[in-house]
């Protein structure tokens, strides 16, 4: 259990100092998404162990939270490299092709949608 | 023990913040800015249950779903309005 919190907490710390370090937009989001789902997760596995056999008393709120966050940090980090993708015109010749016929999907509705605007 | 596990931990975690603050500040684009708030909000939830076990009481686990949930909501809102203009069309 005290390994669990060590390692969830320098995951956590990994995570962080790799969003602090990295040069990149892209590679930034890299280390966040997957470091501090890890340390996340190994907290709340500390946390449920501490509380069934230390205290006596079984809670599966953790199990919701990571449910939760599990769930929702592949679509926030897609949702940022969308956006990311969206605002930064000179990346856009760096892309790999698509096979679909409107090319990428996120550059798509810029040119269809008229209601963004110009920024 | 895991008193001394539980301190290095809030150690670790409030580094991770000024990590996360630093990148806030610094960002050079809203989405770098966006993506510190999100790392921030994970490693409150981080902090919040490691002071859990370190007071032994169960009741912030509650708060710890409310920041999941908020977090993921104010980033998926800031990141559509980034994408298309505005938040609800």
């Amino acid at each position: 259990m005290t390994a669990l919190l060590l390692t969830g907490s320098f995951f956590l710390l990994v995570g962080s100092f790799g969003l602090a370090k990295l040069p990149d937009m892209m590679r930034r989001l890299h280390a966040p998404t997957k470091a501090t789902t890890l340390g996340i997760g190994a907290l709340l596995i500390a946390s449920m162990v501490y509380f069934t056999f230390a205290m006596g008393m079984p809670s599966f709120h953790e199990l919701m939270i990571t449910l939760f966050l599990f769930i929702t940090a592949p679509v926030t980090a897609h949702l940022v490299a969308k956006a990311y993708i969206l605002r930064h015109p000179d990346l856009r010749p760096h892309l790999p092709d698509v096979r679909a016929s409107g090319g990428w999907a996120t550059l798509g509705t810029t040119t269809a949608d008229t209601r963004r605007g110009d920024d | 023990m895991i008193a001394t596990a539980c301190l290095i931990a809030l150690a670790a975690i409030s580094l991770a913040l000024l990590l996360n603050l630093y990148r806030l500040a610094v960002g050079p684009h809203a989405l770098d800015r966006v993506l510190a708030l999100d790392t921030m909000v994970i490693n409150a939830i981080g902090l919040v249950v490691v002071l859990g076990i370190w007071f032994g009481v169960t009741i912030f686990f509650e708060a710890a779903l409310l920041f999941a949930m908020v977090g993921f909501l104010s980033t998926v809102a800031f990141c559509k309005y980034l994408l298309r203009g505005n938040v609800i069309e």
